[in-house]
């Protein structure tokens, strides 16, 4: 029992450095941190976040390969986007416009990356110097205000971007918080269905206590969420946005066969070969969803602004990379899964928030945030040499 | 009798969980051979990390008396000023570094802060000569064969001064002649007063050096035969490891039809990858029938597996030429999934390096070559993929606690079962095995050996690549020999005996080595 105890924790350590952090700030700020509104700009100030680490996960599990252009890229496609609706183009055709170029900036590196054999980190900075040179060739140099509604609305910008409350609650926002009821419903109703229709095939199933434990804990974390988001204003709708992102790379990296190859490929590209499967074909896929989830974290940001700007997207796909390797990707790929990225993710962001709070200057909160990287690395390697 | 230069007494060494060595104890002579055997696991290698400090005084409980003193080392750096050197099984060798700075990595000549480099090539010289080794030690590693290379393990050792030398499988990755030389090369060396200590899988190798033979079983030492007062032959020493007699070492056979020609291989030449002049293998001709097991001998270098792999998807090597038939067609493949499509299978002999993923539990790795099998639209269909994995592993008896147990986890046998379970369920007519027991134990090999059979049983060919010669008589009905790159005989099973097997290899072999 002790040592199931300890793999627990092992296998949870992330999500419990998080709890830990969270109450330390708690302690910190008087209790501002888990403010409503607060909990509510954790998510959509990092909307970017969460989608750029879906699309660089599948990059690094394929051998701990990252991509350097993703900010360069956003600000990009971006810049694009704003120009045309600048221009009065319809708003579809921009997004539209948006989305695949960035899935053809990413068919681009992916070419030399997978089929000419550049290293990723070079085809990827070329690509950041590249990208970052051609948007302020779009952006001639200057902000563009976005001015455009709809786009503002569907895609989380201005003030007014939440789900509305169907049923109007006075000081709480009621269909908040029933789609997180809803939610955690769903979660339970999955979990026992798959567990009754093991056990009538007869496999192994986890011991009844654990999954207890661990549905009570995720349904109450669920629902305090919404519950926090319905004290301020509501569903924020780039939370929809990350929500079907994670929820398809989930469904990419769990249950696809194409998902499977990441995996294989990371861990021995050479057995995954001879047992045909075209390993090129999966760094193609793995950089070319990059670039769609680029495309997509452009859009997310340039409406969060309601401007695109030359320097937009500076230091994004480190923060995406930095997600991704505290959420437990192996930075030697194969390992790694977009349970943990969101949690690296949230872990970074409760970081800077907290920092901020706390009025801490920002040379410094750079310094901290370092070092949280290095400590999750740290904490990676060391567990990985134990396990020989 | 001369003077005991090692004693390790009531050794035992825990790790987590698991006993690793329970009170070992061992006694080595001056100037004698001593050979430690026994199955994978049984803790002859960490046994010997004991010894040189890997594991530190005091991570372990027990002696070690060497040279009359009580040892305590630290680190490997303390057993070696000893004398102590061990050469590990895996070659630990700079590729891009000449053979002189590779010896004295860690031990430069020359002053503090800058090397003498005459003096380093003038003792490297010095010391290749004593191995028998004619390169200059300006060579780079990566430019010599994997035999020259062991060899300049063991002048590195000598290098260091080394009084008691332990040789971890150092025959594991070198062909016939070259492990000749090497064994050679030790008796030389035990005439000059060297003290020995080899582990090895490879028992006629024991019979031919072996002073003494202590045989390890499940942590500990069973018992010590002295090779100069008793009769000792393979089986002797196969029953001391596996603590019971094996009568037949290769499973018969029965019942099976050798039907008509299933693969047929035609003028097939090879050209190696980088080196666009040089012929890897060189117009071979041979075919596989259903239900046959087909044994291909050769030495390592002969190209052996460069066939196989050129064959299988032309994995392997540039500007091949050839004709490939399988069940009467001429086909092209292209790459390994148009090989798999037509009921091919490659078993890689580097089941670590091209077979598995080690970091993927046993489920993972049995479905990767026939994802298709488990999937429907490109989505994993978990419960099929499951059940696969369990039928296979109690097929083949995989020892393991669950299929998500990591392959990596695994003992070599039950990799090597995992290997074959990924190719089987791509459910192939003919499948190529690459040295399918490389180290493995003896028990675990019994166990590939029925697999084989009962492939041939359920009428699918195989094609068996190995160089461990009882293994192919015993096990084939028809056997090839290779030799550089050709095919140079071709015999039944009845008639093939290890003479005329390596007669025809030495026969054929026209100056130069097999590299």
């Amino acid at each position: 029992m002790n040592l199931k105890v300890a793999d627990v924790l092992k296998k949870y350590t992330m999500v419990i450095a998080l709890i830990a952090i969270v109450i330390f700030f708690q302690v910190k700020t008087g209790g501002s941190i888990l403010l409503p509104q607060n909990v509510n700009n954790l998510i959509s100030q990092n909307a970017y976040v969460f989608v750029l680490a879906a699309g660089m996960l599948l990059c690094i599990l394929t051998g701990g390969n990252i991509d350097l252009a993703v900010g360069s890229v956003i600000c990009f496609v971006g810049g694009i986007g704003a120009v045309m609706m600048d221009k009065n183009i319809n708003v579809w055709l921009a997004v539209a416009v948006m989305l695949i170029g960035g899935l053809l900036v990413g068919a681009w590196q992916g070419f030399w990356i997978a089929y000419i054999k550049v290293p990723p980190f070079i085809a990827t900075l070329a690509g950041m110097y590249a990208f970052r040179g051609l948007a302020n060739v779009v952006l001639q140099g200057f902000a563009v205000g976005i001015r455009n509604t709809t786009f503002l609305n569907v895609f989380g910008g201005g003030a007014d971007c939440y789900i509305p409350d169907f049923f109007h609650g006075a000081n709480l926002n009621v269909t908040c918080l029933l789609v997180g009821i809803i939610l955690a419903a769903i979660y339970v109703i999955m979990v026992f269905k798959n567990r009754i229709s093991a056990k009538a095939k007869g496999y192994d199933v986890e011991p009844i206590v654990g999954v207890l434990v661990k549905a009570v804990c995720i349904c109450a974390a669920v629902i305090w969420f919404f519950f926090k988001l319905a004290q301020y204003k509501g569903i924020p709708t780039s939370l929809i946005w990350i929500g079907l992102v994670l929820l398809a790379y989930a469904y990419i990296t769990g249950n696809t066969t194409m998902g499977r190859y990441l995996y294989a490929v990371g861990g021995n590209e050479k057995a995954t070969t001879l047992s045909g499967i075209d390993s090129r074909k999966v760094y193609f896929f793995a950089y070319v969803n990059m670039g769609l989830m680029a495309g997509l974290a452009g859009i997310l940001t340039i409406a969060r602004a309601t401007q695109a700007q030359p320097t937009f997207g500076q230091g994004y796909e480190m923060d995406a990379i930095a997600a991704c390797f505290i959420g437990g990707a192996s930075a030697y790929g194969g390992e790694g899964n977009v349970f943990g990225i969101v949690i690296g993710a949230l872990l970074m962001g409760v970081i800077n928030m907290g920092m901020s709070i706390m009025g801490m200057e920002a040379n410094y909160q750079k310094v901290v945030k370092g070092i949280v990287v290095l400590v999750a690395i740290v904490f990676d390697v060391l567990s990985n040499k134990k396990k020989k | 009798m001369s003077k005991i230069l090692l004693e390790m007494k009531n050794i035992t060494k825990t790790f987590p969980g698991v006993k690793a060595l329970d009170n070992v104890n061992l006694q080595v002579e001056e100037g004698e051979i001593h050979a430690l055997v026994g199955e994978n696991g049984a803790g002859k290698s960490t046994l010997m990390n004991v010894l040189s400090g890997i594991y530190p005084y005091g991570t372990y409980e027990g002696d070690i008396v060497y040279d009359g003193e009580v040892c305590q080392f630290q680190t490997i750096k303390d057993s070696e000023k000893k004398g102590i050197v061990i050469i590990h099984q895996e070659l630990a060798l700079v590729p891009q570094m000449s053979i002189g700075e590779n010896m004295f990595l860690g031990n430069e000549r020359g002053r503090k802060n800058a090397i003498n480099w005459n003096e380093t090539y003038g003792e490297a010289d010095k010391y290749l000569k004593m191995v028998g080794l004619s390169e200059s030690s300006r060579v780079l590693i990566k430019d010599i064969g994997t035999g020259k290379q062991q060899l300049v393990e063991i002048a590195k050792a000598l290098a260091k001064h080394a009084k008691l030398l332990i040789l971890d499988e150092p025959t594991s990755s070198l062909n016939e002649t070259d492990s000749r030389a090497l064994l050679d090369l030790m008796l030389e060396f035990k005439k000059q007063g060297m003290t020995m200590i080899i582990i090895t899988h490879k028992l006629n190798e024991v019979v031919y050096v072996a002073d003494k033979i202590t045989v390890v079983r499940d942590g500990s030492t069973v018992e010590t035969m002295d090779c100069h007062t008793m009769e000792i032959d393979e089986d002797r020493i196969i029953k001391g490891m596996v603590g019971r007699e094996i009568t037949d070492r290769f499973p018969k056979r029965s019942d099976v039809k050798i039907g008509d020609v299933n693969m047929e291989v035609k003028d097939w030449t090879v050209f190696h990858p980088l080196y666009a002049e040089r012929k890897v293998v060189d117009g071979v001709n041979f075919n596989v029938r259903q239900g046959e097991v087909v044994g291909i001998y050769g030495l390592m270098g002969a190209g052996r597996t460069e066939l196989a792999m050129s064959i299988f998807g032309k994995s392997y090597g540039s500007d091949i030429t050839g004709t490939l038939s399988i069940k009467g067609q001429e086909v092209n493949l292209k790459n390994p999934r148009e090989a798999i499509d037509a009921k091919l299978a490659y078993v890689t002999e580097d089941r670590k390096g091209n077979g598995l993923v080690l970091s993927n539990p046993i489920r993972v790795n049995t479905s990767l070559a026939n994802m298709k099998g488990v999937s429907n639209n490109g989505v994993i269909d978990a419960d099929k993929e499951y059940q696969i994995a369990v039928e296979y592993k109690d097929k083949l008896k995989t020892k393991t606690p669950s299929v998500e147990q990591n392959v990596g986890n695994l003992s070599g046998g039950n990799q090597q079962k995992v290997l074959l379970a990924k190719w089987m369920f791509t459910s192939p007519d003919i499948l190529i095995l690459d040295e399918p027991t490389r180290g493995i134990d003896v028990g675990a090999k019994y166990e590939i050996y029925c697999i084989i059979n009962d492939l041939a049983k359920e009428g699918k060919s195989v094609v068996m690549i190995s160089s461990e010669l009882p293994e192919v008589i015993g096990m084939s009905d028809r056997i090839y020999i290779m030799n550089e790159g050709k095919f140079v005989g071709e015999m039944k099973a009845e008639e093939a005996t290890q003479e005329n097997i390596m007669a025809c290899i030495l026969q054929s072999t026209g100056g130069g080595e097999a590299g």
